[in-house]
């Protein structure tokens, strides 16, 4: 089974991202066995019997859209995901940090795409807590990416205080 | 200046593992060259016409002697024994060995120095006034909010990967000395009737290939607002700047395609949701930077001094370089000294591990040890009593770093253009060099008086050749060298964009064509006029007239634009 990093671990994960064919619509591409990420516009378009019919289901956003769209039913999605086309596209860092920080996104939020060890501290920063390296990488290094720096100096979704509103506490300590 | 902490200096130092783990990987092909490329920018690393670049970064161009004297070190000991400072404040080091940057990063980090986000898509060395906190014309000191900014940018985690670089300035002088206009985000820090601090926000500025002076779009912003404002305008272009064209990619070009207005109207929505919240900045944290910045223990000293005044009558050549070299200070008795990088025969901001020896220690002996890197590419000891001004100078002599020419035309910006730069399209050293020559009796360039004369090798503009009086731009036309001249551009606070005269030149041409444009100043010129104020008056067309005078061009030279890794000083 595939493996991913989830919470500061490598664990098996059996998730299927779907993605759509040249030739399919939102409308109209058929609904693959869960558990399954779902392409952003094929949960908007097909919410009622996305619900009905799975059990365990979540969407996917790629680096152009936004959360904006989810706001509604946020809760109901087990797993959000955010879609890194390149790894130099950084617009997912944002999605993610309004994902947790602004409609207070409680589950996972999955890095998949073009996902590499030297940005997972950054992504972790911005609310990412799973991440589906890319296949060719060696997920149990890549660990080593999400400790790279024992302090940070902005606000992040990981730490709602910027150091300086805690660096002298900090070094009293 | 600003001194680290134990947890400044542990994510520096973390900083530096990270690197040498990157490189490592990379050498053991782990990592691949197209993934290493950005982290290894992100670091200050270039790979350039003849093997790497190591851009260091000077944070708003600070630093301490001991720092300098550790640049002199590695310069020596992992270069050629020069380094070259540039229009960020920045130095780089040009014959650096690949596997042995790591070594210099952590040689950097025993000094509290680093070349974190000198390149990349993300947001560079803030840069300010180099006489920031001495200058008479400034009302506060803009280095705190400069190294607020320097923390709140470094490894900020949702903006390591813009659309494309990100330049910051903040001026805090009645006279802008650092372009703000000419930088993604421009911050004029000003005072409101409340006796508030705050800034006047400009955005969507700068030069590269499409030219733009920033735009007005907040006139006062509380100063506990700065980060969650600029937090506001940097996600909306993260989100919305063009990825799919990195010659639209800049902010400048995000705010044209929206409007200022729509722009504002976004970022105020986007503030609107961020503000007031824990990146709200406390005073206490303005004081305790603030503490950081503190003037240096300044002696009581007369305005005047006798003994330097008798030494101005009786020896001209020090006192042509007072005239230009020596700038006012807000404390009596103190000035501010420019050391001329810009001698004749050596490439414009180039300074050799003698010469930062010498400054160093120039530095501890007149001026509390530290000193600063303007962006016009020389240095400044900036707390220099005016009865040590003599000494100050012989020793400068000495080292070739007293030529009295700052502010006049051999005082050029420079890049280090197609000699070293892979991107660039022609040299623009070795112009430099011809107009120097040309232009090097300082009794003639002391008669043509205040001008900027500004050399990019290239579109990306490193040498701000859009905001000089004469701006010449190297371009490739068939393989071959050409050069474009601007006239008329001009930095401060009647920041203007140049304009181009007509077709390019040879390299040949460009010292006579000069020569012409210097002419045809000092024909028309009335006795107070500068050239800017004459080419205002006249108009560009005689200008023109005189520097294609016997000419033939029959069609302008192409301009390419290669740019593939996104230069920039």
């Amino acid at each position: 089974m595939p493996r991913i990093i989830k919470h500061d671990r490598i664990v098996e994960d059996d998730w299927q991202v779907l993605t759509l064919a040249a030739g399919e619509t939102p409308a109209t591409v058929i609904l693959p066995a869960d558990p399954v990420l779902l392409p952003l516009p094929v949960w908007l378009a097909r919410r009622a019997e996305i619900s009905g019919r799975y059990p365990a289901f979540g969407v996917w956003i790629d680096s152009h859209e936004g959360p904006e769209a989810l706001t509604d039913d946020i809760d109901r999605l087990r797993i959000i995901a955010v879609n890194f086309p390149k790894f130099t596209d950084g617009r997912g860092y944002s999605i993610a940090r309004l994902l947790r920080e602004r409609y207070h996104y409680q589950g996972e939020i999955r890095a998949i795409g073009d996902v590499l060890q030297d940005q997972l501290f950054y992504m972790q920063r911005c609310g990412i807590d799973a991440y589906a390296l890319r296949a060719d990488k060696d997920i149990d290094k890549a660990l080593a990416g999400l400790a790279v720096f024992s302090e940070t100096y902005q606000a992040a979704a990981d730490q709602r205080e910027p150091l300086f509103r805690r660096r002298h506490a900090l070094e009293s300590t | 200046m600003y001194r680290y902490d134990s947890i400044d200096q542990q994510i520096i130092n973390e900083r530096v593992a990270q690197y040498r783990d990157q490189i490592g990987r990379h050498l053991a092909g782990e990592l691949s060259v197209d993934e290493l490329r950005p982290l290894r920018l992100q670091n200050g690393l270039y790979i350039q016409r003849h093997g790497p670049m190591l851009r260091i970064a000077i944070p708003y161009g600070m630093l301490s002697a001991t720092q300098l004297r550790k640049l002199a070190e590695i310069s020596r000991r992992y270069d050629r024994a020069v380094g070259h400072f540039t229009t960020r404040q920045n130095m780089q080091l040009n014959w650096p060995q690949f596997e042995e940057t790591p070594d210099i990063l952590a040689e950097l980090a025993s000094v509290q120095m680093h070349a974190v986000q000198t390149s990349g898509n993300c947001v560079r060395n803030i840069t300010t006034d180099h006489f920031a906190g001495v200058a008479p014309d400034e009302w506060t000191d803009p280095r705190p909010y400069c190294e607020l900014l320097r923390q709140w940018s470094t490894f900020h985690p949702e903006f390591a990967f813009l659309p494309r670089k990100f330049k910051i300035a903040v001026n805090a002088a009645a006279e802008d000395r650092t372009v703000i206009r000419a930088h993604d985000i421009g911050l004029d820090l000003v005072g409101n009737e409340q006796g508030e601090i705050g800034f006047r926000v400009f955005v969507g500025g700068g030069l590269g290939r499409t030219p733009i002076l920033g735009k007005l779009i907040r006139e006062f912003l509380p100063r506990r607002h700065l980060l969650s404002y600029l937090d506001a305008i940097l996600r909306l272009y993260n989100r919305y700047g063009r990825r799919d064209n990195m010659y639209k990619a800049r902010i400048k070009i995000l705010v044209q395609a929206l409007g200022i207005d729509e722009f504002g109207r976004q970022v105020e929505a986007e503030w609107s949701q961020l503000r007031d919240g824990p990146t709200t900045v406390p005073d206490a944290e303005f004081a305790r930077l603030a503490g950081h910045f503190a003037p240096p223990p300044r002696a009581t000293l007369p305005a005047e001094d006798a003994a330097h005044a008798a030494r101005l009558r009786n020896d001209p050549a020090f006192a042509n370089w007072v005239k230009r070299c020596v700038h006012a200070h807000k404390t009596p008795g103190y000035t501010a000294v420019t050391l001329s990088l810009k001698a004749l025969g050596v490439a414009p901001g180039d300074i050799s591990d003698v010469q930062m020896i010498a400054v160093a220690e120039l530095a501890e002996r007149f001026s509390f040890g530290e000193l600063r890197v303007s962006h016009e590419q020389n240095v400044v000891l900036a707390d220099v009593r005016q009865s040590d001004l003599h000494e100050v100078w012989l020793i400068a002599r000495r080292h070739r770093l007293a030529t009295a020419n700052i502010g006049l035309l051999t005082d050029m910006i420079c890049c280090p253009g197609g000699d070293l730069c892979a991107l660039a399209n022609a040299r623009s050293v070795p112009i430099a060099a011809a107009i120097h020559e040309k232009f090097d009796d300082l009794d003639y360039l002391h008669d043509i008086g205040d001008i900027s004369l500004n050399i990019s090798g290239c579109m990306n503009s490193c040498g701000h050749h859009h905001v000089a009086n004469i701006g010449i731009l190297g371009v490739d036309k068939n393989n071959e060298e050409w050069y474009q001249i601007t006239i008329g551009g001009q930095q401060g606070n009647a920041a203007t964009i140049g304009k181009v005269i007509g077709p390019s030149f040879y390299a040949q041409e460009v010292p006579q064509v000069i020569e012409a444009l210097i002419g045809v100043y000092l024909e028309h010129r009335t006795p107070s006029e500068r050239f800017i104020d004459t080419l205002q008056r006249i108009g560009i067309e005689p200008f023109k007239a005189r520097a294609y005078a016997g000419r033939d061009r029959r069609r302008t030279a192409k301009v390419d634009n290669r740019e593939e890794e996104a230069i920039n000083a």
